[in-house]
């Protein structure tokens, strides 16, 4: 025990954390996006995948690491037009499209790289670069501080500096406001105008491209290849992630930190004696359980609402609970 | 449904497949070297040899039993997403039954999988339970327990039932008496088809025939009227996701005891999203169930053969199978065709009706 | 008109898809700088000719002129840019927003790429100043009292340039001192020259905010007048009122014991206000107790709460002694009630399902339809069959979707199952609305026929003809309180009627007691 504990308080353990998080909360801003316009993203998972690849072959056809990570955002992007196009234009269930692109994706991908590389696992074969760490002048000569802070891949930080651009994108101007007014009361925001159809495709979009930045980061950042799956429900632990977060690009991060956390622990708990399934199962059961906590606190916060309000005299809104 | 919608449905089912075959048949042209002998070995490959032919069969066994898991859960418009963790994890306590039991022949695979399908039941209950409590998405929870179910899994055969000396992460031996019998000899196909089979019908029964499944139905098409028909609805939201757990369960031990002498699956098998594919086709219908997982399982083991004879990945069926979802579920696809039905029988009826 | 005409609209006739014929060829204007009241039953074609007004509807025929220039209103974008605002009853606000956001959504001032929020807060403040209609700008509309949403909504409609602005039943949702409040504001408006076109039931809150008043019945206007030039009276004659007398043919009522029991009754809705406010009556055996009133008095609520779909928050109800607080929907099933509901395509079917699901929801379970594990098939769909037969339902099969039938042959799906479960108690809210003459005249003999058969019905119709014509005694309701009693519905005038269903004239608590049978 003591040991785990001097694991979890060493600095490299903050490092850790924070280099696990970065494509969660790439994924889990994506899923405030879409989820702020109304429209769940389940297609992450698949979108994440996709710019992986799209970023380990890019970067390895043009010799640029920067023309990989645009790629990736590109593949993020358009498979987010995809997803938009399918549950607004064709009127599939969202939920059903999103299924579908990440059984494509997850396919698809191998496909591809098979392909490209010629093997159906691993993409050593290609060249593919990474994107460069940053040593921060001024942090990294902080004792403890700089060894969290310092050092850590340049998508590390664009991750943090996200959650700042998507909070001043969803509360500052004038698209974020019509994309929060959309995903709440559509038809308040077609009463004044706003074309709701053309939001949610936006947010999409954006969902999908920064669902890319963090496929680009599994294979560009994290390590230096694409694997099959090596997303490994990631995209799914952001949209429990948002959730939980309530729906907040701050909730967001911290939620993601969480991750970021059991997922640390689980790779620091692996060197040791503890069965590493067990130690694997950790962020998966974190995020069920803070699923949980967050809606038992919400319903009891909307039970106290109600009360205090005297019964409102619904049994239909106590029981729906086959609606969705 | 009326014979014309039946009938819109079929040609519906049809053309969007015809579609994604064409999409398969561009790929085809432009990655292989030699499309048509690619294309035959898709195609017809399957039923090229005995072998092959036992494949499928082989392969659609597990498809029906999550397909129709899913079907009941999807009837609920429940998006419980556990089959694929409740068919993993039901084989696990399967495996645990058929390597730590001793029991006389016949009652040991009963057991194992009674066992493993109590296990999945309880499994895609969960979620249930936490949605109609708290209001958590099934959906978001539902995925999560299916990596939970995962890593648990792993867990307890590594640390548990791992035979140490077969070298790979596999268990023991089950026992001989826990396997299922081989039907079909120079196959994998055991007895086990036939409790695909029963559960069609049971199945099919449960849905249309008893009070239980038309309260599924009628809680999916609208949970308000269902309510306010006195229906429990909240009761019907669990137990058709307990169900649903139960025969994913019960499809994983099936799976594992039919096909395998020791747990050796080292990642999740991905039926579970399979049946979401067999689900739709069928349109949530037991007895379509069957048809859907062949072709599904057909359409698997065609590319199988393929991508071994030629130079294309089998892989490139996951883009088929994304694309019939797609359109499948599309509401606006053919729409307009739908509608112009809809007018006639509308205006026929309304004639018909005049002439009482 | 004289000089001053603002706007008008000529010939309007207006025909819905299923035939309803809203707006009869209606000649309405507004003069600039007034407060003009529309009043008319539900159903009287206000709410139409409204939204035809700000091109949420198309006429199909007549034409609108603005300062006698004929304009096209298409959309409410058109209107809108015609200076024609509309605040509507369920208000068009996104909750989690401030005021401010609220207010400039769509149309943001920016400063760069951002949303310049001080502007909007100094927007909404200025112009909150202007027509005095204060708005904390910084304030989450969820937090905000309904009245001060209204009041944004309002300023929503005064920052897109609007002169003329259509309230519709504004002070449905509001306290005495908010309407209070609203009215200062609205005078404030038109003194600064806006016109507004105000949309009530209320002849009181007419009487003293308006100028001119507008009555339509039946989808044509019955005159426009001063208001000072007639009184309360005879606008609620020239409102309430039947045009043709329906009759249905029944014998005289011969009550037995008591089926309903409803004793100081108390139900909220969900803006928390008493939508039922201590109410007491009965119904008995063979008797069919009509509840007039123009709708959203709390007849809703109080059905709601019978049937078990809603709370009860005090008093009691029992069906046949057996008091039905804290039953579920099944057992309030059991105990003997059936329920028309008022939303048909919401709680009385399911329609993507068969005729024969939806026919056998309630009683799928009785002994007579399953066995212990199976369906007896046979004996569903005969009695589909039969109840197809006997309600006259136009489908093409037992298996045909309900959501492809007409209007009235859902309806007569949803009155076969809930009549054929042998009802002790039938609760009717809007048993005919929004359907044709044919099923309208059959479940009207079929109420009657279970009446004489010894069910006790509650019928709740906002249908005068309907609810004076087919029960046997009626009660008011206004505000929530049971205002008179009639023990023989067609004994009652209806002009009478209107007095009391508009709240100008309220029986003695000893009169109204009478429909209290212990």
């Amino acid at each position: 025990m003591n040991q785990v504990l001097s694991l979890i308080f060493a600095p490299e353990f903050g490092y850790s954390v924070l280099r696990v998080t970065t494509p969660i909360l790439f994924a889990t801003l994506g899923a405030l996006i879409a989820d702020k316009a109304g429209v769940t993203n389940i297609a992450l998972e698949g979108i994440m995948l996709i710019a992986a690849l799209s970023g380990v072959v890019f970067s390895a056809i043009t010799g640029s690491a920067g023309v990989g990570l645009l790629a990736a955002v590109a593949a993020g992007g358009l498979v987010g037009l995809f997803l938009a196009y399918c549950a607004l234009k064709l009127r599939t269930d969202i939920i059903l499209s999103g299924i579908a692109i990440n059984l494509m994706a997850s396919g698809g991908t191998v496909f591809a790289l098979f392909l490209i590389a010629g093997d159906k696992g691993i993409s050593s074969s290609l060249a593919s670069k990474v994107l460069p760490k940053l040593t921060i002048p001024g942090i990294s000569s902080i004792p403890v501080l700089g060894t969290i802070l310092s050092g850590h891949n340049v998508l590390t930080y664009l991750a943090l500096a996200m959650v700042a651009v998507t909070f001043v994108f969803l509360y500052k101007t004038p698209i974020g406001l019509r994309i929060r007014a959309v995903g709440e009361n559509p038809n308040a925001a077609a009463s004044v105008g706003i074309g709701v159809t053309k939001i949610q495709y936006m947010a999409l979009a954006l969902s999908g491209m920064m669902a890319g930045l963090g496929g680009a980061y599994m294979s560009m950042g994290y390590v230096s290849w694409f694997s099959k799956n090596m997303t490994a429900g990631r995209g799914f632990i952001a949209l429990a992630a948002e959730a939980m977060g309530g729906a907040t690009p701050l909730g967001s991060l911290l939620t993601s930190l969480l991750f970021g956390f059991f997922d640390a622990l689980s790779n620091t708990l692996q060197l040791m004696k503890i069965p590493s399934e067990f130690v694997n199962m950790l962020p998966y059961a974190a995020t069920v359980v803070g699923l949980v906590v967050y809606t038992v606190q919400k319903t009891r916060r909307e039970r106290v609402a109600r009360e205090a309000a005297g019964p409102t005299g619904n049994a239909a809104a106590s029981g729906n609970g086959a609606t969705r | 449904m009326t014979k014309q919608q039946r009938l819109f449905e079929v040609v519906r089912t049809g053309l969007a497949i015809l579609i994604a075959l064409v999409i398969a048949l561009v790929i085809i042209l432009v990655v292989s070297d030699d499309p048509g002998d690619a294309l035959y070995k898709f195609l017809l490959g399957p039923l090229g040899s005995f072998r092959h032919f036992g494949n499928v069969i082989e392969l659609m066994i597990p498809l029906v039993f999550t397909g129709i898991a899913i079907s009941i859960m999807f009837s609920a418009a429940q998006f419980n997403l556990g089959a694929e963790g409740g068919f993993f994890i039901g084989a696990i306590a399967t495996a645990f039954v058929a390597i730590k039991f001793n029991l006389p022949p016949v009652i040991h695979p009963i057991v194992a999988i009674l066992f493993g399908s109590l296990v999945g039941s309880l499994f895609c209950g969960i979620p249930a339970v936490l949605k109609v409590k708290w209001g958590a998405s099934e959906l978001v929870s539902s995925l999560m327990f299916n990596y939970i179910a995962f890593f648990f899994g792993l867990f307890l055969i590594n640390y548990y039932l791992r035979d140490a000396s077969a070298g790979a992460m596999v268990s023991f031996l089950f026992k001989p008496t826990a396997l299922l019998p081989k039907l079909v000899p120079k196959t994998r196909i055991s007895v086990g088809i036939f409790a695909a089979v029963a559960l069609v019908a049971v199945a099919a029964l449960f849905m249309q025939k008893t009070r239980w499944g038309f309260r599924i139905r009628l809680t999916g098409a609208n949970a308000k009227f269902s309510q306010y028909s006195g229906i429990d609805t909240n009761a019907v939201v669990v137990y058709s996701q307990v169900i649903g757990g139960f025969i994913a369960g019960l499809g994983g031990s099936i799976e594992l005891l039919g096909m395998y002498t020791r747990f050796s699956w080292q990642n999740l098998p991905g039926y579970g999203w399979d049946g979401v594919i067999v689900a739709i086709l069928a349109r949530n219908n037991p007895l379509f169930v069957p048809i859907a997982a062949f072709f599904l399982a057909y359409l698997r083991i065609g590319a199988d053969i393929m991508s071994r004879y030629s130079d294309v990945p089998n892989e490139f069926v996951a883009l088929i199978q994304g694309t019939i979802i797609i359109l499948i579920a599309a509401s606006s696809f053919l729409a307009k065709y739908r509608h112009k039905l809809v007018f006639k029988e509308a205006t026929r009826a309304v004639s018909a009706g005049g002439d009482r | 008109m004289g000089m001053d005409e603002l706007l008008r609209m000529e010939g309007i006739t207006k025909v819905y898809p299923n035939g309803i014929v809203a707006n009869k060829n209606v000649d309405f204007s507004v003069r600039a700088g007034e407060i003009h009241g529309l009043v008319g039953e539900n159903g009287a074609g206000k709410s139409t000719l409204m939204k035809i007004l700000f091109g949420l509807n198309q006429a199909e025929e007549g034409r609108i002129t603005l300062e006698g220039k004929e304009i096209r209103v298409d959309s409410p974008y058109a209107a809108i840019g015609h200076g024609i605002g509309m605040v509507h009853q369920h208000f068009m606000l996104v909750p989690s927003l401030t005021a401010a956001e609220n207010l400039v959504m769509g149309l943001e001032p920016r400063k760069g790429i951002y949303l310049d929020i001080a502007a909007a807060i100094r927007t909404t403040e200025e112009l909150g100043k202007k027509y005095n209609l204060i708005v904390d700008p910084k304030a989450t509309v969820r937090d905000l009292p309904v009245g001060i949403k209204q009041r944004l909504e309002i300023l929503k409609a005064l920052f897109r340039g609007a002169r003329i602005l259509i309230l519709d039943e504004p002070t449905a949702v509001l306290t005495p001192q908010e309407t209070e409040e609203l009215f200062s504001q609205l005078k404030l408006l038109r003194e600064q020259g806006n016109t507004i076109v105000f949309i009530s039931h209320k002849l009181n809150e007419i009487k003293e905010l308006c100028d001119r008043v507008t009555i339509m019945r039946s989808g044509s206007v019955q005159g426009t007048f001063d208001v000072s030039s007639v009184d309360e009276k005879d606008i609620s004659r020239l409102m309430v009122g039947r045009d043709v007398i329906l009759e249905v043919e029944k014998d005289e009522a011969e009550p037995a014991e008591t089926v309903l029991k409803v004793r100081g009754l108390v139900v909220f809705d969900r803006f928390k206000k008493r939508a039922v406010d201590g109410v007491s009556f009965s119904v008995r055996r063979g008797e069919i107790l009509g509840i007039a009133g123009v709708e959203g008095n709390g007849q809703g609520e109080l059905v709601e709460a019978i049937t078990g779909l809603g709370a009860i928050a005090a008093g009691e109800v029992s069906v046949n002694g057996k008091d039905v607080d804290g039953m579920s929907i099944r057992e309030i099933r059991e105990a003997g009630v059936c329920h028309v509901p008022e939303d048909r395509m919401t709680y009385g079917c399911a329609p993507n399902l068969g005729v024969e699901a939806n026919l056998m929801s309630c009683n799928h379970d009785s002994p007579e339809f399953t066995g212990p594990v199976f369906l007896k098939g046979k004996e569903i769909r005969a009695n589909s069959q039969r109840l197809i037969a006997e309600y006259a339902v136009k489908c093409s099969s037992p298996l045909q979707e309900v959501g492809m039938l007409s209007g009235g042959n859902i309806q007569k799906v949803v009155v076969a199952r809930e009549f054929s479960s042998g009802p002790s108690l039938i609760v009717a809210d809007q048993p005919t609305r929004g359907i044709d003459v044919g099923a309208t005249e059959f479940i009207r003999a079929r109420l009657v026929e279970l009446r004489d058969a010894g069910a006790a019905v509650l019928l709740v119709s906002a249908d005068l003809n309907e609810v004076m014509e087919l029960s046997d005694s009626l009660i008011v309701m206004y505000g929530g309180k049971i205002r008179a009693y009639a023990p023989d519905a067609k004994a009652v005038g209806e002009e009478e009627l209107g007095l009391y269903m508009l709240g100008l004239k309220n029986q003695s608590s000893e009169e109204i007691a009478r429909v209290v049978h212990d």
